[in-house]
């Protein structure tokens, strides 16, 4: 089997293969049935540094796939850091670097033969602030694909159409889809991205704090959707609202001063963590 | 009794490096340390009402009941209260954690005390049922069992108070004993009945105190089982036998 992203893309099958199972799975915490949660993303004594400034000490977890782990932690604790290393976001920062290794389904996203955009069409992201493009709905989720080289018109609508379902967004907008995105509510922006980046169709979605700038009832759409998109995709979520991480992911990990304190199943973290720290920071007696 | 119950501080972090900077939100530690005020004033009222009835068992008192009844509506009223003040809490701080255990616990512990304290007037009415058969000799057993119960619901309070789950679990296992000298005193009343049918009014009220008694410590271990949840996070409730049930061949 062929080791680079590029053959793998090519190879849903293999990839299939290798997401289901092998030696690298989790057990499911209920049924303990070690093959339910394949690994999808590890990383193994990962150091993180902003020039002389490490940012993240020896960070050793494995992500569960088609499930979602939710990062907390208080402000500059080093989650966005982790989540924007592992589609290599933080490339483009001056002065970052890190050691130790980061394997996406056992394969070093690090290693020479990545190809960094290839990477990224696997890895999508949405960031806490909705950015679509200044042009119509249909062309942001267009977008992506049309940059893989997909020019045919039905296909494009097809992806499109699907992508915005995906999103919940499709029954909002289907009748306006050369509508400027701009024109759109903060709610159905934020969605109108997770629809773009699921046009690119990756295997990975990471969010970074993605309802924190929408009020209750896009929140509240948004998690439902985050709860749909797990059954297809593995997602890594970055949010300071403990209720939210609490609601939405199956996963919770705890940051604190760039060090993974606790990482564990939500109910358990939440009702009865296993270290003291992160007790004080979830009942908000520190951070 | 207890005195006025010390404020709700969280115990220092050992993991935490910095000196504490609390952002936990000041209402919420108020009304926790109300919350807890509470429950201690509910603790100290049922304890003196289950130790009053089971006083009267050896010395009946017609006005002593009367007040003894008065006194289970003001426990009422707690229990009444403190649900009131929980689910505010959970509605208004959505808690996690330590403080979703603690709340939680509260509002079962309240439960469990507003039964202890409808017991204690059952207690008291069967009391009152021997005062027409004066020359039936309350057994000493009896008297033991019930100071036994009392002193289990004692000590799973003060379970609660220090966080203090090995105590918490002595008193789950001293249950056993109560069932234990439960099903001796009702052998021994049905024994009584069989050979006395002419005190069978004043033996079933004894009867009815026996089972009453045997249900306080029931509720004791209730309440040492919500504080094992409490402090360990694990549940233990039924745990003998859900055992029984997983492993039918080890029984």
């Amino acid at each position: 089997m062929a080791h680079s992203f590029t053959n793998l893309m090519n190879d849903r099958a293999a990839a299939d293969r290798a997401r289901g199972g092998g030696a690298d799975s989790l057990s499911d915490p209920v049924t303990g049935d070690a093959t339910a949660r394949p690994i999808k993303i590890e990383t193994r004594k990962m150091d993180f540094f902003y020039g002389t400034t490490q940012a993240l000490f020896d960070i050793n977890v494995q992500i569960p796939a088609k499930s979602v782990t939710a990062l907390i932690g208080p402000s500059g604790c080093g989650k966005s850091t982790f989540l924007r290393t592992l589609n290599r976001m933080n490339d483009i920062v001056e002065g970052a670097r890190h050691t130790g290794e980061i394997l996406l389904e056992g394969i070093n996203i690090d290693g020479p033969e990545i190809d960094v955009v290839a990477l990224r069409k696997r890895i999508g992201m949405v960031f806490q602030k909705s950015t679509p493009f200044p042009k119509s709905i249909f062309e942001n989720v267009a977008f992506g694909p049309r940059l893989t080289g997909i020019r045919d018109r039905r296909e494009l609508d097809e992806i499109v159409t699907n992508c915005l379902k995906r999103a919940a967004l499709w029954d909002e907008v289907k009748h306006r889809m050369s509508d400027s995105a701009m024109a759109l509510s903060g709610g159905q922006q934020q969605r109108l991205c997770i629809a773009r980046a699921l046009a690119t169709n990756p295997d990975v979605l990471l969010m970074d704090e993605p309802a924190s700038a929408l009020d209750p009832a896009s929140t509240a759409r948004i998690e439902d959707l985050i709860f749909e998109l797990k059954a297809n995709y593995t997602i890594i979520i970055v949010t300071h609202n403990m209720q939210q991480a609490a609601r939405v992911s199956d996963t919770t990990a705890f940051f604190y001063q760039g060090h993974l304190v606790e990482m564990g199943d939500t109910q358990q973290l939440f009702t009865k963590p296993q270290e003291k720290h992160t007790e004080d920071y979830i009942t908000g007696r520190f951070g | 009794m207890r005195g006025v119950a010390a404020p709700l501080n969280p115990q220092p972090s050992t993991l935490n490096p910095q000196p504490s900077t609390s952002s936990m939100s000041a209402h919420l530690q108020i009304d926790l340390n109300d919350l807890h005020r509470d429950l201690l004033s509910m603790c100290a009222n049922v304890e003196d009402l289950i130790h009053r009835a089971v006083a009267q068992l050896s010395q009946p008192s017609l006005a002593d009941a009367r007040s003894l009844t008065i006194q289970d509506n003001e426990i009422d009223r707690w229990d009444v209260q403190i649900e009131d003040k929980c689910l505010k809490i959970l509605a208004l701080h959505q808690p996690v954690a330590i403080d979703l255990r603690r709340i939680t616990t509260v509002l079962k512990i309240s439960g469990e005390l507003e039964r202890v304290a409808d017991l204690a007037v059952n207690i008291v009415e069967r009391a009152v049922g021997l005062l027409d058969a004066p020359e039936l000799q309350i057994p000493d057993k009896l008297v033991d069992m019930a100071q036994a119960a009392v002193d289990m619901l004692h000590r799973s309070i003060d379970a609660y108070v220090n966080l203090d789950s090995q105590l918490a679990r002595q008193v789950c296992q001293d249950d056993d004993s109560i069932d234990q000298a439960n099903r001796l005193m009702i052998q021994h009343l049905i024994d009584q009945m069989h050979r006395q049918p002419d005190r069978l009014d004043a033996l079933l009220h004894l009867f009815s105190a026996v089972r009453q008694v045997e249900r306080v410590a029931d509720h004791a271990t209730n309440i040492a089982e919500d504080v094992v949840y409490l402090v360990e996070g694990k549940i233990i409730r039924h745990w003998k036998s859900l055992e029984r049930s997983e492993n039918p061949d080890a029984s």
